[in-house]
Parts: C-alpha cells; sequence; structure tokens
C-alpha cells in the first residue's frame, strides 16, 4: 500500500492513489484526462445512479494485489470499487474501446437525430460521445421509437424522444425535491419518463433535473428556442437565496440573461443544486452579485468551435492493436492539427 | 428405471394433502434437522451432496449457503425463486400443483439451516392456482406444528409466507425477484454487493429455486453422500426435466443426471420419441436461452461421443458444437419447425422482456427482433445474418444482469448451426412463406433405439 | 398518459381492505411497500383492471407516492391498466406452444370472436391477447382467464370454441338467475 488506509490503483499504466470504497470511475477523475470514462446516468451527487447506461465499461486486468485473476467480464466502472493493487484497462483496451462503440450504437439507433432543433445541442453528454465513439452512418433501418407528447407544466419541457433513460431525473426527484411526482412507467424499451396521470412537475427544487440530464429530454421551458448555447455568455454568480446556495452561472445574449443554472464541474455535474426561484424567477442582472466569467472546457463547442485534441497515454503510440481500436479518435486528431 | 426422489409418489392419490404426504414418509426431514441436527450439519450436508442450483445457472447450492453473511442482530432471509418463467420451463409448476409439501418440507429444512424465522415463496403471478395451493399446504402444515412459533419444541420458529408475482421473466433473476419483493418495479440490482450480504431489505439473504429447495429434503433423509452417489461428475442426484415440443410424451420427469440424451429422447420412459413419424431436427436442452443445437450435435459431442443428460456433457465443446442444461427445459423441434421463425419468436420474448434499465438489453433486444422479423417476413438482406451476429455480440456480457446473455445466445447460436436455413429464407422469400426448409444436412437421419 | 376523465372515484369493498392488511401483515414493520403486488392483484381482482384512483388508493394504504404504483402497475404484464372485456383469454405465444400450434388457436379466437388483440366484443364479454411463457409448454397450446388464472391445456379450435360457449352460458344463467 502507497498510503497508509489507501488503495493503489493502476488505470492505463496511470496510478492512483485513492480511499477504500472509491470507484473506479471517481478514481479515474482524480487522475483526469482522456483515460476518465464517459458516465451517461452515473451522478456523483444522486445515491444509487449508475451502472445502467454502460458507457463506462472497463476492463479490470488484474483484480487486486490479493487476487490477482482479471474480472471476466467488462465492469462498469461507476458502480464497482477499487482493491488494492488492482489494474484497470480503459482506453488502453481494444475490448473495451469496442464495447464502447457498440453501447454508443444502441444509444443512438432511436435517438432523434434532431440536434439541430434541440435545446441541449452544444451540451448534450450524448452528442459528445457520438462525436468520440460513434460511426457515421447507421446500421439501424427501421422507424425510430417515438412516445406521445406530454406536458409537465410551464417551467420544465419533457421529449422523452430523446430520453436514455438514465433515472437521473427520478434521483433528483427523489433525494433533492420533497416529492416525486414523476417515474419511469412501462417496460422495456417503451419505459418512459410520465407522471402516468396528467400533472405538474413542479416544487422548489424540480428545476434541478434540467441540470442532471444529460440529453435534451428535460430542458428549460423558460428558455425554450431563445438561442444555441454556444451564442451565450456564461457568468458566475451569486445571490443571498434563503433556499439554496445561490450560486449559479447565468447565461447572457448580448445584456439579457437568458438561462439561470446551477454550477456545473469539468465531469458535467453540479456543484450544488439550485432552487426554481433562482432558475427560473431570477431573470435579470440586479438580481445576482456577478463574479466573473464561467471558465469553459475547451473540449466543448461553446469554446469557440474547436475541440481538444486526444491526448493518449504514451503506451497507445506504441502499441498497433490499441492504434487501431483508437483509430477514429487519432485520425480526427490528426486533423485537428 | 431411474432413480426417483421428488416425484416418488407423485401418482399417489392425495399426495397433495399433509395426511397423504406424512404417510409416504413426508416431514421426517424436518424432524431430523429440529431434533438431530446444527443448523451448520445441514449446510454440510447440502454441501456434501454436491446439489447444483436448479434454476438455470447450477451453481453449488452449498457453497451458496456458506456464503450466507450472518451479522449479529439482523435478520436473513430465505427467498424461494418459483418464478419459473423460462420457456420450455414448467417443472417448478408441475412440483407445486402436484406436491406442495415437498417443497414446504424443504424451505423449513433450508430455512433452518440458514438461520431465516421469515421465508417467502415468492411464485410468478400467473399461477394463481398454484400459489392457492401452496398456501393451502402452509396451512396444513403449520395446523400441524411444522411451522410457527417453537417448532416441534425445538425453539426454532418460522414463518412462510407466498408472494405473487405481476408477469415479468425478470424477476426470476434474483436481484429483480427481490426487488419485486419489496414491491418495486423488477429491474436488477448492480452487483455487487450479493444478495448472500445484502438481499431481501438490504439484509443477507439466500434465493433458491423450488427443485433446489425441494431437493434439500431427500438430502437430509438419506444424507449428502448418497444423494452424491447418483449422477455424474459434478452433476449429482437427479433432475427434473420439463419436455416439450414435437415429442410423443411431453411431461415433467425426474431423471438421474447422466442419462444419454438419446435415451431421454427415444425412450417409451420419457419422451417416447418424435411426433407422428417426424424425424428430429433440432433441441434446445435447457430452457430458451441456452444455445440451440442440431439433432447430431445433441445426441452426440462433437467428439463422436454420446452425449448425457448433465451440466458437463451438455455444455462439452463449449458454445461452438455444445449447449447448456440450464434449467432443464427441453424443447424438440421436428423436420418441419422454421428455426428462423422461432428464433424470432425468442427474440420477440426476449425485448418484450428486457426491464430496459440498461442501454445494450433495452435497444438491442428490440433491435434482433426487428431485424429477424424482416426476415421471417420475407424482406431479408444477406447482410442481415452477420449484422444480427454482431448484435448479438454487442450485447452479450455488456448487461447488468444476464437477461441479455440469454437474449444473444439463442440468436447467435440459430445462426451459427442453422445459418443455410437463414440464407435460404432470404433467397427464397416467397417460397419461405409457403414451406419450410426441412431437415437439412446437419442432422443426422436417427433411427429410435428402442 | 391517461386524461384525468379516467380517473373516477373507486370503493374498496370492506373485504377488500380486510384482504389488504392482511398481505400487509405478512412483512416486517415499515417494509409495507412490498404489499404491492399481492394487493394490486386483490384490487383487479375485484375492480376487473386498475383505474388510477384504485392506484391512488393503494399509495395511501401502502404509505407511498402514487407514481411508486403507476411506475410499479405499468412494469408487469399482469395489471391491467385499461377495462378488457369480462373474460380476457390469455394465449400463451411463446416458442414451445408455437410448434404445438398456438398461433392457428390466436387466429381462431380473432375470427371466432371478430375482435383483434387487445380490443373487446360488442357485449363486453371477450378480450383476448397473446402473452408470454406460461410455464405449460408441455401441455400447449394453452390458455389463462383472470383473475382466478383458470388454465386450459391442450387446446385445439374445437375445445376453444367450447370454451367460450361454455363462458357465454355462464353468464346468460348470471343474468338469468339475478
Amino acid at each position: 500500500m502507497a498510503e497508509e488506509n489507501k488503495f493503489t490503483v493502476s488505470i492505463d499504466g496511470i496510478s492512483v492513489s485513492v480511499d477504500p470504497g472509491t470507484t473506479i470511475l471517481n478514481a479515474a477523475r482524480q487522475i483526469g484526462g482522456d483515460i476518465v470514462p464517459p458516465a451517461m446516468c452515473y451522478y456523483s451527487k444522486l445515491e444509487g445512479s449508475g451502472g445502467k447506461c454502460r458507457t463506462c465499461l472497463v476492463k479490470v486486468s488484474k483484480g487486486s494485489e490479493k487476487d490477482p485473476r482479471p474480472m471476466p467480464k467488462l465492469v462498469a466502472s461507476c458502480r464497482t470499487t477499487v482493491m488494492d493493487g488492482m489494474e484497470v484497462q480503459n482506453i488502453t483496451s481494444p475490448e473495451v474501446v469496442e464495447a464502447r462503440k457498440a453501447v454508443v450504437e444502441m444509444l443512438l439507433i432511436n435517438h432523434p437525430l434532431d440536434c439541430p432543433v434541440c435545446d441541449q445541442a452544444g451540451e448534450c453528454k450524448l452528442q459528445d460521445l457520438g462525436y468520440e465513439h460513434g460511426s457515421a452512418k447507421t446500421r439501424y433501418e427501421f422507424e425510430r421509437r417515438t412516445f406521445e407528447r406530454i406536458d409537465i407544466g410551464d417551467k420544465i419541457q419533457l421529449h422523452m424522444n430523446r430520453c436514455i433513460l438514465c433515472y437521473r431525473c427520478v434521483f433528483t426527484a427523489d433525494q433533492i425535491t420533497d416529492k416525486r411526482v414523476h417515474g419511469v412507467i412501462g417496460r422495456g424499451d417503451h419505459a418512459e419518463i410520465s407522471t402516468y396521470i396528467q400533472g405538474v412537475v413542479d416544487n422548489d427544487f424540480s428545476g434541478n433535473v434540467i441540470d442532471v440530464c444529460p440529453v435534451g429530454a428535460l430542458t428549460d421551458k423558460t428558455f425554450r428556442f431563445k438561442s444555441r448555447v454556444w451564442f451565450t455568455k456564461p457568468v458566475q454568480a451569486h445571490c443571498a437565496c434563503e433556499k439554496c446556495s445561490g450560486k449559479v452561472t447565468l447565461w447572457y445574449k448580448g445584456e439579457e440573461v437568458i438561462r439561470v443554472t446551477a454550477r456545473k464541474d469539468e465531469f458535467g455535474e453540479v456543484e450544488s443544486f439550485i432552487c426554481n426561484t433562482c432558475r427560473f424567477e431570477r431573470k435579470a442582472t440586479s438580481d445576482w452579485t456577478i463574479e466573473q466569467p464561467t471558465a469553459i472546457n475547451p473540449a466543448s463547442v461553446i469554446g469557440a468551435n474547436h475541440y481538444e485534441q486526444f491526448q493518449p497515454p504514451a503506451v497507445i503510440s506504441e502499441d498497433e492493436k490499441l492504434q487501431t481500436a483508437n483509430r477514429a479518435q487519432l485520425l480526427r486528431t490528426e486533423k485537428l492539427k | 428405471m431411474g432413480r426417483k426422489l421428488l416425484l416418488t409418489h407423485i401418482n399417489e392419490p392425495g399426495i397433495h394433502t399433509l395426511e397423504v404426504y406424512r404417510q409416504k414418509g413426508g416431514y421426517r426431514a424436518v424432524e431430523k434437522v429440529l431434533k438431530q441436527m446444527t443448523p451448520d450439519e445441514v449446510v454440510e450436508e447440502v454441501k456434501k451432496s454436491g446439489l447444483r442450483g436448479r434454476g438455470g445457472a447450477g451453481f453449488p447450492t452449498g457453497m451458496k449457503w456458506s456464503f450466507l453473511a450472518k451479522p449479529e442482530g439482523v435478520p436473513r432471509y430465505l427467498v424461494c425463486n418459483g418464478d419459473e418463467s423460462e420457456p420450455g420451463t414448467f417443472k417448478d409448476r408441475y412440483l407445486m400443483t402436484h406436491i406442495p409439501h415437498a417443497l414446504i418440507e424443504g424451505m423449513i429444512v433450508s430455512s433452518y439451516a440458514l438461520g431465516a424465522h421469515t421465508s417467502y415463496i415468492y411464485v410468478r403471478g400467473e399461477m394463481m392456482p398454484q400459489i392457492r395451493i401452496l398456501e393451502r399446504a402452509i396451512q396444513e402444515a403449520k395446523a400441524a406444528g411444522f411451522l410457527g412459533q417453537n417448532i416441534m419444541s425445538s425453539g426454532y420458529n418460522l414463518e412462510i409466507y407466498v408472494q405473487p408475482g405481476g408477469g415479468a421473466y425478470i424477476c426470476g433473476e434474483e436481484t429483480a425477484l427481490l426487488e419485486s419483493l419489496e414491491g418495486k418495479r423488477g429491474n436488477p440490482r448492480i452487483k455487487p454487493p450479493f444478495p448472500a450480504i445484502a438481499g431481501l431489505y438490504g439484509c443477507p439473504t439466500v434465493v433458491n429455486n423450488v427443485e433446489s429447495i425441494a431437493a434439500t429434503v431427500p438430502i437430509i433423509n438419506d444424507g449428502g453422500e448418497e444423494y452424491a452417489k447418483i449422477g455424474i461428475e459434478r452433476s449429482t442426484g437427479t433432475k427434473l426435466i420439463s419436455a416439450s415440443g414435437n415429442i410423443k410424451n411431453p411431461g415433467v420427469y425426474e431423471i438421474e443426471l447422466g442419462l444419454p440424451v438419446e435415451e431421454f429422447i427415444y425412450s417409451d420412459e420419457y419422451c417416447g420419441g418424435m411426433a407422428n413419424g417426424k424425424r428430429l431436427k433440432a433441441v434446445v436442452a435447457g430452457g430458451s436461452s441456452v444455445p440451440i443445437l442440431p439433432a447430431n450435435l445433441i445426441t452426440t459431442t462433437a467428439a463422436g461421443t454420446a452425449r448425457l443428460m448433465s451440466y458437463e456433457s451438455l455444455s462439452d465443446g463449449g458454445f461452438q458444437t455444445g449447449t447448456m442444461l440450464g434449467s432443464g427445459g427441453f424443447v424438440a423441434f421436428d423436420e418441419d419447425q422454421c428455426i428462423v421463425r422461432n428464433t424470432w419468436n425468442f427474440a420477440r420474448f426476449y425485448h418484450h422482456e428486457s426491464c430496459g434499465q440498461c442501454s445494450p438489453c433495452r435497444e438491442g433486444t428490440g433491435w434482433m427482433e426487428k431485424v429477424l422479423h424482416k426476415i421471417e417476413s420475407g424482406h431479408g438482406a444477406q447482410s442481415d445474418i452477420d449484422l444480427l451476429v454482431d448484435v448479438a455480440k454487442k450485447i452479450e456480457g455488456n448487461t447488468i444482469c444476464p437477461l441479455g446473455d440469454a437474449a444473444a445466445w439463442p440468436v447467435a447460436s440459430a445462426i451459427r448451426h442453422f445459418r443455410d436455413e437463414f440464407e435460404w429464407h432470404i433467397q427464397h422469400p416467397g417460397l419461405a412463406k409457403t414451406q419450410n426448409y426441412g431437415l437439412a444436412q446437419y442432422a443426422d437421419p436417427l433411427q429410435p433405439i428402442l | 398518459m391517461l386524461s384525468v376523465k379516467n380517473n373516477q372515484e373507486v370503493q374498496f369493498s370492506t373485504a377488500l381492505v380486510a384482504s389488504c392488511e392482511e398481505i400487509i401483515s405478512r412483512y416486517p414493520e415499515g417494509k409495507q411497500k412490498s404489499a404491492m403486488l399481492p394487493i394490486l392483484h386483490a384490487v383487479q381482482a375485484e375492480i376487473g383492471w386498475l383505474p388510477a384512483a384504485a392506484m391512488d388508493h393503494v399509495a395511501a394504504l401502502l404509505k407511498v407516492e402514487p407514481i411508486e404504483v403507476y411506475e410499479v402497475a405499468s412494469f408487469y404484464t399482469m395489471y391491467l391498466l385499461r377495462p378488457q372485456g369480462k373474460f380476457l383469454l390469455e394465449v400463451c405465444r411463446t416458442g414451445p406452444c408455437c410448434l404445438v400450434g398456438a398461433e392457428k388457436i390466436m387466429d381462431h379466437l380473432e375470427n371466432r370472436l371478430g375482435i383483434k388483440e387487445g380490443e373487446i366484443t360488442a357485449d363486453g364479454l371477450f378480450s383476448w391477447r397473446g402473452v408470454e411463457c406460461l410455464a405449460a409448454c408441455g401441455f400447449g397450446p394453452v390458455l389463462q382467464i383472470g383473475p382466478a388464472y383458470t388454465f386450459y391445456e391442450n387446446l385445439t379450435t374445437d375445445s376453444v370454441d367450447k370454451l367460450l360457449e361454455s363462458l357465454t352460458e355462464q353468464e346468460k344463467n348470471i343474468h338469468h338467475g339475478a
């Protein structure tokens, strides 16, 4: 053991020392960079989340120092805790890269290609994933699944056709709000987020479902069609709020605040949940104390239309098999140079 | 005649009643464990028997029991899995209908071994008549002092309740079953933790199949070593086989593990051969999720030895040329059956039963069904075959629970062994609507052996 | 999604309320949500299907939010979220039953009753649907009729006709008797 009461785990050959009980995904986040597995359903602030989307699958090539046997199947890194001496392969395993492509394909076959009219475009996790791991053409030749449109109130827009059933909004309603009125109705590929009988999702903290949604299934009705996010200027601000921390990001178009969201970290998770008053009612600059412009991940389209270059660990440049597995990414990087 | 342990008295009039069941030696195992054995000794006996889980996975029951965590002051639970939903499998229904006390007695023995004081039998909701039968049997057992407080003055207390399911194949998966028993949607849990550590209500829990639990009764009565003498290799004891499809005598048979498959199909003691003078084309040997095998590979292994009804022999050759014993759901197809149509049917089943929680299964099962339906209805393209193989591969191993594998295997194996039939369907869409591909070169013309 | 119109008041009989209480007593203190599936069966047996108002009632009994009941009821296929004919004939349509003629039985039902899967006959007596494996593959084709889930095995088109006749007859007698 590297330190007292710490476990050492290596991910794609990079070692990190973490507390026992840490998941592989969170250990990877401590390392950072391209070896962090993507996560569409896991959300560190929501208990019980994760395990469902399968985008964060990794290979455990060595179980632990004590029991070095590899795990027989790929595991969800968001729900698998590290053991001391564990060795994990993410982008250095062709099998993982292949499985991730498979999952992305599955997530996309029934997802509408309506990015041009989707308010989430530009900050959509599925868009990022599709860009990084998707194919240019679909092999799915059947009609895409659609759901009957339902209205859940004047604040939140539900667009079920785009939903990937990550369950984050359900956990949010359970854990952050005082009453859950929406949930997952039905089963299998016809399961849907719904209130079942006509109802509105509206209470002090219900707006947070918008921030946790990885795709454009839950969007802010007060922001609807007002602007593409890359034409907006995000600014950190705060106010003295009785209900929440009051720490938000204001999204400006010109002089006008067109959207208020919680502040998000580098993994796209909110730093602290905000109340509906801050989100929907405080749309004047005078409601806020402005701090500074929001630091934008250059990988985001909000960051002036350029994508960050793929920076693979050295091992990839030395191994032909790994180069083949990561071919699409490497080619893209070449093009961007 | 093979030895019978579970169905010995199946034809005895009134065997479903406590009175007749006792006359035939019933509840001896309960007396024996409560009066003469410690719980650990019961576990030891089951370990010695080599009994493997009869629900499909074949995991050693005694070992599963020994994993059960026993923290102080926390209740432990035994949950019986009577959700029997795997297509081709109907043995548990048969046992619960005709000899309900065999299950109740097994429940008492097993609960005692595990230190459980409340146990549940989760039975699929469609088996409402069997639920009533079990409830009546529990009442009888309770009235006779085999359940309740201080059973047979041993100081041991136990209550058993029957829980109906609501119509979901997925609840046969043990963690989905526990979710369902907690009154929730049957979404499988992400493991670890395993139920032995955190199961029902977060407490240590063992989930066992109906037949596994019933098998503990003869194990206790005769001793684990005696039980282990029956069978072959690591396939000890007897197994209930549900036989269906185009055979002369469909039904539930108790076999000694190790019986030659050919004998099982053609002997009058069992299936009695194929019905209507037809020939055997293929067999699904262990419930719809295990790989389908053509006639020649089900009766002999690729190495040319006779294939036996056992965990090892049926899986001889891996998935290339073998299959699995699974739940013992033995479905025989005659020469008139269409593999494409059946594969589509199974794919539709898994699509319908996917819980929708994880993306490869939710999206992939529907995709496979649609492609298979397209081929079956005469609009297939040659490339669809490889697409199916690829989609199956992308589901397999990437899902939360084994339903993904169960959906992928039947499709992959049907194409592996019957690719020419799929190609014929695609090349002759008109013909495929009016006739079947029939017996092709992969099926040996078999003569009945008896 | 249901409109509010469907959401009429429902009343549980005294017997049903008592039965719900007995069911809840089977589980440890605080784990009354476990009673969800058996209680939904009991409610459906009395009402014939599960209107939203009945599910709201169940939510109150179990001290959970109504959405938790909707989530569960819509997950399992046995719970009927729409009214059906008095007799809902559920025919197994999975592989092994199809090997012995289940598809013929469903075609026959469709012709004989003159309704498609999921529809109700004009007299309100019958509905039918295909369901997945009922674990009776050795006795196929099979169908079941709730709420007792009586089983009919080794079906032929003739035995289906006889069954339909006897159910119609039985219904007539009830009405004449009353």
